[in-house]
């Protein structure tokens, strides 16, 4: 299993969890079997495409996994999947 | 004074003494102190002639062994004992001053520094100068450094405040915002008596309060393709603290053109990110975020809120990352990405690579020519076509 990290805007999609434990030999799966059970989250990661979304960076404990092999990235039990959206704050 | 069989008596002058002969002309003025007393201050005109090296250098710094030669050291002993080794070389007009440099200042007369820096300064940045890392060198590089701050608001404002305590010598701020009861839970610069004036203006008060070295340079307005370019032309550094990705963007083109580093972070809620960006050295903004997340991935803190204290811990990492940068020391967060999350007061750091097929600082990114350069693509339509669908 590994630990998903969820950013602030995706937690009400997780039941406002911070952390979401999920399967998955690569990183691909892990982040397909958290949409399965936030089915919420689905539209904020993947484009209809399949692929994921350009602005959401994703990285396999502290790299980047398209530096590694994208969604094909293997995970091991006890890794790490950091969800990563751009910030800016400010005033709207 | 110093007398003893065979030598002759020296002469002795008191500081005021010494300073009217000084402004006559004429006057030969030695310290004859170590190099370090003399780093810290000297008489304008000092000579520098360590007791040591008396016998080898003085023939340099008085070679006319008739003029008027007045010496001078701490307190008045070392000069007294040169005084007398002079007369024995020959020299025939010798005088010492009593009380030395301590007694000089005591009557107010004025001394200068080698490094550049006043008695007042070496005072004030006394905590600095004791480190290694920084020293009186990295405290002059400090006062001669210019940093740009776009935006006095949640980051600006403790940003502004270290960097202006730390004696950066010129601090821009670029807001065309003005004060608001609502910033004051986390915008610490301004206060309740100046809710309505322009940040800026707010900001340079509690700055000139603080330390009257630093000159503030208020930019009141927006930063736009028209203007940017030439704004930051004139500074070292640029603190991002801006509250839309349009204008992180824009900086962001116009800081790898320029060459300028920038440090670059955001807070919303309880998390904060943080990472500083130098260009063609690490990666740019454009290498960490290729594209801006559409609106609902992008909450505002008026929308969203955001705990007081954040700004002040994402602000204070920031002043931090841009003394690192003018000192030259320690090790900035240069392809690395800073995450706090102040709930469980956890850090995270993440890699940031340069990305190769970037647009602005890749391999491949196009070459601007001089007629380009201060043009730039909309970053608001960039913006707002993310996230697919218009």
């Amino acid at each position: 299993m590994a630990t998903v990290r969820i950013p602030p805007v995706l937690r009400p999609k997780t039941g406002g969890q911070s952390e979401v434990e999920a399967a998955g030999s690569n990183v691909g799966e892990v982040l397909r079997n958290l949409t399965e059970a936030h089915p919420d989250t689905q539209g904020q990661l993947f484009g209809e495409d399949g692929d994921l979304n350009r602005y959401v960076n994703v990285y396999l404990n502290d790299e980047d996994v398209r530096v590694l092999d994208g969604l094909g990235t293997g995970v091991k039990d006890g890794d790490t999947v950091v969800i990563l959206p751009a910030m800016a704050g400010g005033a709207s | 004074m110093a007398s003893g069989a065979g030598v002759k008596t020296i002469e002795e002058i008191e500081p005021f003494e010494a300073a009217q002969e000084i402004e006559g002309g004429d006057v030969v003025l030695v310290d004859t102190r170590e190099p370090h007393e003399y780093q810290e201050a000297h008489l304008e005109n000092g000579k520098l002639v360590p007791p040591g090296l008396l016998a080898d250098e003085i023939a340099t710094a008085a070679p006319d062994k008739s003029a008027r030669t007045i010496l001078y050291c701490r307190s008045g002993n070392r000069s007294a004992i040169a005084a007398a080794q002079m007369q024995e070389l020959g020299y025939e007009d010798v005088a010492s001053m009593a009380g030395g440099i301590l007694a000089w200042q005591e009557q107010g007369l004025p001394v200068v520094a080698a490094s550049g820096m006043t008695a007042e300064q070496r005072d004030r940045y006394s905590r600095h100068t004791l480190l290694p890392e920084v020293g009186v060198d990295g405290q002059v590089k400090l006062l001669n450094a210019k940093v740009l701050l776009l935006g006095a608001g949640g980051l600006g404002a403790p940003t502004a405040l270290y960097l202006a305590a730390a004696g950066i010598g010129t601090l821009g701020l670029v807001d065309d915002d003005v004060v608001d009861a609502s910033n004051l839970q986390r915008q610490v610069i301004h206060n309740t008596e100046r809710i309505g004036m322009p940040k800026t203006e707010s900001a340079r008060l509690f700055i000139e309060a603080l330390n009257p070295d630093v000159n503030v340079v208020e930019h009141r307005g927006r930063l736009d393709a028209g203007n940017i370019l030439e704004i930051i032309g004139d500074y070292d550094i640029v603190v991002d603290g801006a509250d839309n990705f349009p204008t992180r963007y824009l900086l962001n083109d116009a800081s790898v053109r320029l060459r300028k580093p920038v440090v670059s972070a955001s807070i919303l809620g309880f998390d904060g990110q943080i990472s500083t960006f130098v260009p063609f050295e690490g990666p740019c903004y454009r290498c960490l975020y290729p594209t801006p997340p559409p609106a609902e991935l992008a909450p505002s803190c008026s929308a969203n809120g955001v705990l007081g204290v954040m700004a002040g811990t994402m602000g204070t990492l920031q002043a931090n990352e841009v003394i690192k940068l003018v000192l030259g020391a320690g090790e900035p967060l240069v392809g690395r990405l800073l995450l706090y999350e102040a709930l469980g007061t956890t850090f995270t750091e993440l890699k940031v690579r340069r990305d190769p097929e970037c647009p602005i600082c890749g391999e491949n990114a196009p070459e601007i020519p001089e007629s380009e350069m201060g043009r730039f693509p909309d970053y608001d339509l960039f913006c707002a076509g993310a996230g697919g669908d218009r």
